[in-house]
């Protein structure tokens, strides 16, 4: 192998990639946001005692949840624009990933609201709590809490899943990598070098979620424990 | 122009195949992988399962896609000319050892240690022990999200198209290029998924359902 690597002339174009990293960061903490909303809200009308919703929501979870994203990009970006609907391709890529992550967020949901036990509703409605109160305070929190690492581990696959979105041209960092690899050759030291800062992000992600962990929930008790 | 036709319907349904043949192979080979990376990391050696944790995180912490790129344009510098179909399966294979992996292992830790203990008491050595008494048991817990892992490998492969690899999405692509309705082409590339990834995500559920009601 005679092949001399030049990181050098990737590491020219940093501004780009760190342009292209921080539209990922927003793109995904976005996406997260509005597909945790949309899940809860998802998940509450799977569980609702309405027939139709239940069905509605579980087709609409399988069928998300049973093909590629890169179809449903294709799906959002393509179709919607050749019915007439014309968006951007950050706001097609947005509005494809919070379907897709509001999906799996769906189940996850639905897992945590499941495990909470019904004495503890009982509990709150004989201390008068009003339905509102009951649905945030003891259901909602701890269901959250308890689905918490499943949670984020979905979004930080979310994050990842967003370098599909490259391939309708939304200039994240993918994008941004492919960019620099079509104007130095460089492809291997470009793609090594986007893979670990995918990591890094990752790794922040991470961080993160665990830093609102820690504030969110503020009861400490080992998982698995009776809530 | 042409319209979007049963021939076209045909030509998705053989790259459809093409979708199922890279599925196997990432299956397989990321089954075998998977296994040995299983392996490691409940081995003994502090060192192999040192290694096989850093691998899984980092193939846990970067997209596919960027993974197929490496693959397919990184390892060309190497002298190696690979073709899509290569390049994807090698990528396909890293990516879902490192799940499989890890699935694998929480499910051989779900064995009871006491049933290392027993075995242990019977004089079979270490490897019999997982062998004979583990492995078998393991297996009964991780059929499920294995199967329900291999919906994800199905709907992963449609990334091996950007890479130039003519399979179900690739095909949506290029009918595309012909006829200029993407709602139509896409909706029929996303039915044909659908179709095989909906089958393999109820019998995870079901045997889901199935295995637990025979361990309680």
């Amino acid at each position: 192998m005679n092949y001399t690597f030049d990181f050098l002339a990737v590491l020219a174009s940093w501004d780009r990639l760190l342009a292209g990293a921080w539209l990922t960061i927003k793109l995904s903490t976005m996406a997260m946001a509005l597909g945790f909303v949309l899940g809860t809200l998802c998940a509450t009308g799977r569980l609702s005692g309405i027939a139709w919703l239940r069905t509605l929501v579980g087709a609409y979870v399988e069928t998300i949840r049973n093909t590629p994203l890169l179809v449903q990009v294709f799906i959002v970006y393509f179709g919607l624009a050749s019915m007439g609907f014309k968006l951007s391709a950050e706001m097609s890529a947005l509005i494809t990933l919070v379907i897709n992550i509001g999906a799996y967020t769906t189940e996850i949901m639905r897992a945590g609201i499941l495990s909470i036990h019904r004495g503890q509703i009982e509990a709150a409605e004989c201390l008068a709590m009003s339905k509102t109160q009951i649905f945030l305070h003891v259901v909602l929190l701890p269901a959250v809490e308890r689905v918490y690492p499943a949670l984020s581990s979905q979004f930080v696959l979310l994050m990842l899943a967003s370098s599909i979105t490259s391939q309708i041209s939304v200039e994240e960092l993918t994008a941004a990598a492919n960019l620099v690899q079509s104007e130095t050759f460089r492809s291997f030291e470009v793609y090594g070098v986007i893979a670990l800062l995918y990591f890094a992000l990752s790794m922040l992600f991470r961080a993160g979620f665990w830093l609102i962990g820690q504030l969110a929930f503020t009861r400490r008790r080992k998982l698995g424990t009776a809530l | 122009m042409v319209q979007f036709n049963w021939f076209h319907v045909g030509f998705l349904l053989q790259a459809a195949q093409w979708t199922v043949l890279l599925s196997l192979l990432a299956f397989v080979g990321g089954g075998v992988f998977g296994l040995a990376v299983a392996l490691c990391r409940i081995s003994r050696y502090p060192l192999l399962r040192w290694m096989t944790t850093a691998y899984i995180q980092l193939v846990q912490g970067t997209p596919l896609l960027v993974l197929l790129f490496l693959a397919y344009f990184g390892l060309s510098i190497m002298g190696f000319q690979l073709a899509p179909l290569a390049a994807a399966g090698i990528s396909l294979t890293i990516y879902s050892a490192a799940f499989l992996g890890e699935i694998w292992r929480g499910c051989i830790q779900a064995v009871p240690r006491t049933q290392w203990e027993a075995a242990e008491c019977l004089g079979l050595n270490r490897f019999e022990q997982l062998l004979r008494v583990i492995l078998p048991q393991a297996v009964r817990i991780a059929v499920p999200p294995t199967v329900g892992f291999m919906v994800q490998i199905v709907k992963n492969t449609s990334l091996a198209s950007v890479i130039g690899f003519v399979e179900l999405s690739r095909a949506g692509n290029l009918v595309n290029n012909s006829t200029f309705q993407p709602f139509i082409v896409f909706t029929t590339v996303a039915l044909f998924y659908f179709c095989l990834c909906y089958p393999l995500s109820v019998a995870s559920r079901r045997l889901e359902r199935r295995l637990n009601a025979v361990r309680n």
